[in-house]
Parts: C-alpha cells; structure tokens; sequence
C-alpha cells in the first residue's frame, strides 16, 4: 500500500473551514492515538467516516466562510442522508442551528431545528460564560457515558443553544438552566471544549469515537 | 456554578521561561513546554503565555513555539505578545492558542479588539491592562514600552476596552508584579465593579491565602500568578488544596489531592511524620486510563 492510499485511510475529519482551534483538537486526537485528516476537500469528506466540526470564532464568519469553501451541501449528504457521525464543538455546534443572533441575524445549517440565543447578564452573571462549570447529564449515552453525570468542562461562550428537550443531551446552570450539549440521532454537539477540558474531555472524545466504531 | 479559576501565567522573555519582578528583573525558568507539560498534570485552569519581548524587538508572534506549546496543553492556552492584527490572532488559534491576550496593540489601536471580536468572538478576546500607581499615587494605565496611552483611569480604560468587545479583562499591578505580598484587591474590586465581563487578577500571589482574598473580597473571576508556580512541586494541587478548605469553588479532580494534609505558615503543605512517608514508598498509584 502506498502512502498515497494510507492518508485516504483516515477516519477522522476535523473540518477545516478557516475557523476554529483545530492544532487543539488535532493534539487532543494525536494524544488518544487517533489517526485523523484536516481537510476541507469534498473528496476527504466524502472519504471519512466521522467528522469533527470544532469552533472558535463567531457565528456569521463561521457560515460564511463554509459557503465560501462550498462543502455545506456535500457535508449535508454525508451527515444528512448517509448518517455518518459529526461532533460540532462550541461554536461548532451552534451553526448546526436554523438561525443566531450574533452580530446580526443570521441562518446557520439548520441540521438540529434550534436557535442560538445570547446568554443573558445578570447579578454576578458575567457574559462570556468563561471557565469550568458542572454539566449535568441528560442522556449518558453515548457522549457521557465515561464521566460521572455531575463532571465540569471548560466553556467559553457569549451564545447559546435553544431547542426542544427531545435534542438536550446535557445542561448547565449559569443564571439559567441552558444547554451543554446536543443529541440528535448522529449529529451531535457539546458547547464546552472537551479538548480544554483535561481528561473530562478526552472522555467525551473517546466515547464519540467509539460510538463511531473507530478505533 | 461556574467555579472559579486558577491561571497560571507564563512570561517568556527571548524564548524563555522567566520569573518577572516588577516588569524589571527577570530570572530564567526553562522551556515552556515542559513548564506547559508540568502545569497541566497539575491541575492548572488555564495557561497564560506572554512574550514580553516580542512588542520591544518588533517581532510578531513565535507561531511555531506556540503550536509546540500546545501539544500538551489540555487546559485553555491565552497566548500574548507581539500581536499586531487580526490575522495574527487568527494565526494564533489556527496554531494552537484558544484565546488572544491584547495589551501594547489596544493602546495603539484600541479598534483592533472590535476587529478581532468580530472574526473570533468576543469570548476569544482577552484584554491586558498594565496599572502602576504614578506619582499623585493615582493608578494609572501602564506602558512598559513607552507607547502612548490614549486612557489614562484605568476604568475608563476598561470599560472602553469591553465595550470594543473585549471578552475578558487581564489585570496587571505592576507594582505587585513579583512582590509576593499579595493582590492589590482594592484596584482589583475597582475594575470588576467597573465592568460586565469576566476579569483575571495577577500580581502579587506569594500565598495561597492570596488567592482566597482575591477571589472574595477583591471579587475577581479568576486568579492569575506566575512566579509563585516555579520552581514547587505540585504548586497547583497544594494551591487548590488550600481554596478547596477555605471553600471556594473550585475545580478539582487532580489524582493527588493533599485533602488531608495540614499547611505551614508559608502555605505549603506541611510534612508528613516518617512513618506516613515510609508507607508511602511501596504504594502504587496507577496511572488513568482513558
């Protein structure tokens, strides 16, 4: 086998869209021992078998920089049609929205009906929401089934998630009850970083894996 | 709730670790990445890495130390110093920072943090802001490059820079700086009473109790030290160890814990009788597997 056909052996897409702190995930991958691509190609993602969509930016800028690379339709088939995995991280996960309201109202993919939402201020409510909070979780599986169900992750975050409890994988208190991550058949998205999260986070990443099959 | 933090600051003067005294006397540590690599096992909140000699030299950012840096950094990475426009910062992220510290660049162009909240979100945008008390004893915004300061109340200063979108407030006393005295927690109450967002106290930690009156009466969301790490084995975990009995809420799920161990007046934890140390040379602790 050449090493041609090796690289096209790579399960895992960490998708690049010229946004997010894909060097992070990717030594959060190469720490578990995952062999994995970034790329933004067609031909990559229509290759790989899971996708991670990570995400640190904001929302408008993170869409258009999507439809400028011209994958959103060719993403859409894999994930929509043949079901294959995706894991959308912070601000990867709020573009799986219908719409937000960063910077303007914007329309995000619209993969899990929902809407992003600032995180309202308040008494000692300070907006971003920075630091380690406590998650609770909803559904243990198949994202939290290595923590225990009261674990804390590092969120970092102005904006947030708002969808029918059907999607609610996990929440977190800050003022208000809101959401930490979301479950939606294969697509799913966590608002904290699991890959600044020590190794509450190379929990998460594990289990998304494992759930893929990929070892 | 969300817990508060404990930040660890790495200054690196001409690719070096150093320990800072009041912004003038620096002694050598080592690499970053194992200071990176230590400061992580040990529980660190989050990693602050500040090139204090890239703004004299006119160098940019060091992009390819900061991805080295980061492989084995699994808490969030603040990466300071020599930034100059928003494609650095997104340079900065892509090479494995996850939040951009802006100080010399916001005094030149104080529109650079709009700029770069608008691409990165304003989450990802963490303003420095350097306080000296000048000669009135009026605490002044500081430049140790001499750039001229378009605000001089660091209030103002404060509330111009998260207005501009600014996600947090780094706050530097630099008369504090290395002086193991404590935080100055009256200037640190000022600037959170000041503002709505996030704001990260440094300067002056040479106790643990430090931390706990910071977090309390100075009200600050996270407390940031950087030479009271050095050079002290488990300088995190004992750290927490004392916040965790004074009850702040803190994260705090490191293997070694030192829960039931008592403090010396320097807050470091005291020693253990022999017969205790003895045991523990034929217990194994296995590492975690994930």
């Amino acid at each position: 086998m050449g090493f041609k056909n090796a690289i096209n052996m790579k399960k895992i897409l960490l998708i690049d869209y010229k946004l997010g702190n894909h060097q992070s995930v990717a030594n959060t991958l190469t720490f578990l021992g995952y062999d994995f691509l970034i790329s933004n190609s067609p031909a990559d993602i229509k290759r790989a078998q899971a996708y991670i969509l990570p995400g640190v930016g904001a929302f408008p800028e993170a869409m258009k920089n999507l439809k400028a690379i011209g994958i959103v339709d060719v993403l859409a088939h894999e994930v929509i049609k043949r079901k294959k995995p995706i894991l959308g991280v912070c601000l990867g996960m709020q573009i799986l929205a219908n719409d937000s309201v960063e910077n303007g109202f914007h329309k995000g993919l619209g993969w899990v009906s929902g809407h992003v939402a600032k995180v309202p201020p308040g008494q000692e409510i300070r907006v971003p929401h920075v630091g380690w909070n406590n998650i609770h979780a909803v559904s243990k599986n198949p994202l939290f089934s290595r923590v225990s169900s009261n674990t804390n992750f590092y969120f970092d975050h102005s904006y947030h998630f708002v969808c029918n409890n059907k999607f609610v994988a996990a929440t977190f208190i800050y003022g208000h009850k809101m959401i930490a991550a979301i479950q939606k058949d294969n697509i799913f998205g966590v608002q904290f970083h699991p890959e600044k999260s020590q190794n509450n986070g190379l929990r998460i990443y594990r289990s998304f894996f494992n759930y893929c099959g990929i070892n | 709730m969300l817990k508060k933090r404990l930040t660890a600051i790495l200054v690196i003067r001409d690719g070096i670790v150093v320990q800072s005294i009041g912004f003038s006397k620096y002694l050598p540590v080592g690499k970053a990445q194992i200071a990176v690599e230590f400061l992580n096992s040990w529980g660190i909140d989050e990693i602050i890495y500040l090139d204090i000699s890239a703004t004299p030299k006119d160098q940019g950012p060091d992009f390819l130390e900061i991805q080295s840096v980061s492989k084995k950094c699994f808490v969030p990475l603040v990466v300071g110093g020599g930034i100059s426009s928003v494609g650095d910062m997104q340079k900065l992220v892509k090479f494995g920072a996850d939040k951009i510290a802006i100080n010399s660049a916001a005094l030149k162009d104080p529109l650079l943090i709009k700029k770069g909240a608008s691409i990165l979100g304003n989450q990802c945008i963490v303003a420095s802001i350097d306080v000296k008390l000048d000669k009135d004893k009026k605490y002044s915004v500081f430049s140790n490059f001499g750039i001229d300061i378009p605000e001089k109340d660091p209030v103002k200063w404060a509330k111009t820079l998260a207005s501009l979108g600014a996600g947090e407030i780094l706050l530097n006393c630099v008369d504090r700086n290395g002086s193991k005295v404590g935080y100055d927690i009256n200037m640190v109450r000022m600037i959170v009473e000041a503002v709505d967002i996030p704001v990260i106290a440094c300067g002056g930690a040479g106790h643990p109790q430090d931390f706990v009156d910071v977090m309390t009466q100075g009200r600050a969301n996270c407390a940031a030290a950087g030479n009271f790490f050095h050079f002290t084995e488990h300088s995190v975990i004992n750290a927490k160890a004392y916040l965790q009995k004074k009850g702040i809420d803190i994260r705090f799920d490191t293997q070694a814990h030192y829960m039931d161990f008592e403090f010396d007046d320097g807050g470091r934890i005291a020693k253990r009788p022999d017969r205790y140390l003895a045991e523990q040379r034929f217990k194994y602790y296995p590492p975690e597997i994930i």
